[in-house]
């Protein structure tokens, strides 16, 4: 039970609870807590001893929106974003009860009448704005893995495919989302044709391509480099034994390969997290970027501690991503964690 | 459960949810078609400046729900941007430059048809200095009584111009967009004051800096005192409140306002793509009604209005920038040097003296700036500077929507101009440098300036040829 708990702790990256869960089962306490010392303790420590860095420093820099804010401005302005969210939750639930009411008076005096049925037009609050962002880049992610996989194994599994793709995947690799923006926007504009109820916004189309097409590459040199390096043995007995095509990529090379897979996806995540910023920034896609650049726009004396807000939620929504794309990885790597 | 709704919306749910809700109504049979609009659901675009009000308070104060629109307001990243969504369709219509329109129709950067019924606002724009330059300009500057003369003509600058000028050193200045009502009053002051800004030579030379003394770039609004502040530029052009702004965070001085340069410029126009409204006359009707109302309420009652619109513009979502920044010129006083605070009822008019009227005149003195800075690099005649005027500016749509508030009784007839209005008004003389203009003859007010192109005059390898 207990090395159960310890194997799930340790998969799920939630190693703080290890030596808790040790100490219950009678291990030696001291060693335990200075081990939990070492893990909790330190990072805690240190992540203090940057705040009151922060905090002292902040003050003294002056930018001419004010002074830089400290943490305790920032974590004020957090509950001021929260308190609008409550507050244009609020509006948007009056405002269909007033529609509602409006249709139903309409209706008793003419059955026949045509009425409104209105979308809430308020502004989008920050949580709108994250889940904007969480989506988005989970769309252009998605989309990379679909392309990446299927083209990374085939590169692993024919050296003249590989050497065919390799001059573009080298050219491609280092482009900066900031070069993809206008042709993505371009195309996007010229291929796709919205109307008023159309699925997907131009803007979010836009940045969630730009994503796709910078996080790509991890994924499809890593699973080309997986599938490349199959033990010959298994892929020769799977000659022997005349296995179909996709039996051999279902039963030998995507088992031996996912380990690798998982690596780049992994590392694809926060590559598109990262790019999904400037994305949104420059193609005004209703997420956390865009909500950077208007607070830089606005330009108020509260726009700094926004922005580090936003920082901050940036910062640690990517390490969440991490730790759920690292404990993916290491179910599938069959317990040898990378 | 307080942030339940969280996951609400995002357009393949919104798709789904009306999908199924115009389901459920189709079988409604429409009765009165005549007052259906083609497309209640709107999003117009804005950029972050005190006179995109009118759709702040046609928003807040309900007049877009009168008019039964659902309008969706959103901020966008620069002029280049909001122009490409309206050709794209992605915008129904937004907030833009008054000659933005004209450019797009001559085809000065992108070809588009973009038309406008409605113009935003007249003045709001002013020219600031850094706090350097106006240390080096002051001595230049006439002083009564102890207190700067306004309004500053370009002269003062003209000799810190050609110190950088000797020295080797280049003069860098900012406005918002070439095709910018910034643009054209930033080069229209300095030329005033003998100081050359730069031709442009379409289509290998867009930069607009042949032969200019000043060298002039783009640089988004509100990013003007934060790029002053590094150094990077030594003076702007620009909308409010980033003048006020710059003054504010102490890094710049306003020179001179642009209803002392030249008065009641149109400044931003309410512009379209002519394909969507040509598919939906009524709504376009419909909003430039909204807009009017909402202008109305701005300046109704002199001015008394202005601190709630102030209030509603502060927040975050409109323009952003500190209340007491944005009251500043808001409120019919505009602070120059930090503490010369001076009344300036007409800075930033929206409805009086017929603001919200697009005059052809208007646009045929944006077009004679095109023109005499090389944006137009060829000889047009009179009859094509009023026939592309009255190509995009649309003051027939503008007076069905008067006329219709006014049948609705929320506005009287003399509030709009009289129905044998020309659009063009009288010959007008209050330019800072004393040149008058005449809409009806644009090749006569060319001809008047000292720099600029005239006649039959055009931009070749680098300088000015042609008689």
């Amino acid at each position: 039970m207990n090395n159960k708990l310890i194997k799930f702790f340790n998969l799920a990256g939630l190693t703080w609870f290890v030596p808790i869960v040790k100490i219950c089962a009678g291990d030696n306490p001291t060693q335990q807590i200075r081990q939990m010392w070492l893990i909790i303790g330190v990072p805690i420590v240190a992540f203090i001893i940057f705040l009151s860095l922060w905090s002292a420093s902040a003050s003294r820099i002056n930018t001419s929106l004010g002074a830089i804010p400290g943490p305790s401005a920032v974590w004020h302005e957090f509950g001021g974003l929260l308190d609008e969210h409550t507050a244009e939750r609020q509006k948007e639930q009056e405002f269909y009860q007033q529609q509602l009411q409006e249709n139903q008076e309409t209706l008793t005096k003419d059955p026949k009448a045509e009425v409104n049925t209105f979308v809430y037009t308020g502004k989008s609050t920050y949580l709108d704005q994250i889940f904007t962002s969480l989506y988005t880049v989970f769309t252009g992610f998605i989309l990379a893995t679909l392309l990446a996989v299927p083209l990374g194994i085939l590169c692993g599994m024919s050296e003249t495919f590989r050497t065919a793709l390799n001059p573009l995947i080298q050219i491609f690799k280092p482009v900066s989302p900031l070069a993809w923006l206008p042709i993505v926007t371009l195309t996007v504009s010229a291929l796709y044709q919205t109307s008023d109820d159309s699925w997907f916004d131009k803007s979010f189309l836009t940045s969630a391509i730009t994503v796709t097409l910078c996080s790509l590459w991890p994924t499809l040199i890593n699973t080309t480099v997986g599938v490349a390096s199959i033990d010959k043995d298994l892929v020769n007995v799977g000659k022997v034994l005349r296995l179909s095509w996709s039996t051999q990529i279902r039963k030998i090379i995507l088992p031996s390969a996912l380990p690798y897979i998982f690596t780049g996806m992994r590392l694809s995540l926060g590559v598109g997290w990262m790019v999904l910023i400037a994305a949104e920034m420059l193609a005004q896609n209703p997420g956390l970027g865009k909500f950077v650049w208007d607070e830089f726009q606005n330009g108020s004396s509260q726009s700094l501690g926004r922005i580090m807000v936003a920082v901050f939620t940036i910062g640690i929504i990517g390490f969440a991503l991490d730790r759920v794309m690292q404990t993916l990885q290491n179910l599938f790597s069959f317990g040898k964690p990378q | 459960m307080k942030y339940a709704k969280i996951f609400t919306l995002r357009k393949p749910m919104i798709a789904c949810f009306t999908a199924l809700t115009l389901l459920s109504f189709s079988v409604v049979p429409v009765t009165n078609a005549a007052e259906k609009l083609e497309k209640p659901n709107l999003k117009l675009g804005f950029i972050k400046l005190t006179d995109m009000a009118p759709f702040a308070i046609a928003y807040e104060k309900g007049f877009f729900k009168d008019e039964g629109l659902n309008v969706q307001l959103e901020a966008q990243a620069n002029w280049k941007v909001v122009l490409d969504r309206v050709v794209s369709g992605e915008l129904d219509g937004s907030h833009m430059l008054a000659p933005v329109p004209l450019g797009a129709s001559v085809g000065f950067g992108a070809k588009a048809d973009i038309i406008t019924a409605f113009s935003m606002g007249l003045n709001g724009s002013a020219i600031t200095v850094s706090n350097d330059i106006w240390k080096q300009m002051k001595p230049n500057v006439p002083v009564k009584d102890g207190v700067v003369v306004h309004p500053i003509k370009a002269d003062a600058l003209k000799p810190v111009v050609d110190l950088y000028k000797s020295k080797g050193k280049p003069f860098n200045m900012a406005m918002t967009f070439p095709v910018s009502s910034h643009n054209f009053k930033l080069r229209y002051w300095l030329a005033g004051g003998g100081i050359s800004p730069g031709y442009y030579a379409p289509p290998q030379d867009t930069s607009g800096q042949v032969d200019a003394s000043v060298m002039l770039s783009v640089t988004p609004p509100p990013q003007m005192p934060a790029t002053m502040e590094a150094g990077t530029i030594f003076g702007f052009c620009v909308g409010e409140p980033w003048n006020q702004q710059a003054v504010a965070k102490g890094v710049g001085v306003p020179v001179i306002t642009d209803d002392e340069m030249w008065k009641d410029i149109p400044e931003k126009v309410f512009g379209v793509n002519k394909a969507w409204a040509e598919k939906n006359p009524k709504t376009h009707v419909a909003v430039v009604k909204a807009l009017i109302r909402a202008s109305m309420w701005l300046d109704a009652d002199n001015n008394k209005n202005r601190a709630e619109a102030v209030k509603i513009l502060s927040q975050s979502k409109y323009v952003g920038a500190d209340e007491k920044v944005i009251a500043n010129s808001m409120t019919g006083t505009f602070e120059y040097e930090k503490g010369d605070k001076r009344a300036l009822p007409d800075f930033n008019l929206f409805f009086r003296n017929n603001a919200t009227y697009p005059y052809y005149s208007g646009a045929v003195w944006y077009l004679t700036q095109m023109r005499r800075w090389g944006q137009i690099n060829e000889y047009k005649d009179d009859a094509w500077y009023i026939d592309t005027a009255k190509k995009v500016y649309r003051p027939d749509i503008y007076m069905l929507a008067a006329d219709a508030l006014v049948a609705d009784k929320k506005a009287k007839a003399e509030d709009f101009p009289a129905k044998t209005e020309t659009g063009f008004k009288p010959e007008q003389a209050y330019f800072i440098d004393g040149v008058a203009f005449d809409g009806t003859k644009p090749n006569d007010y060319l001809a008047k300036f000292a720099i600029g192109l005239k006649g039959k005059q055009v931009v070749a390898g680098g300088k000015v040829t042609g008689e």
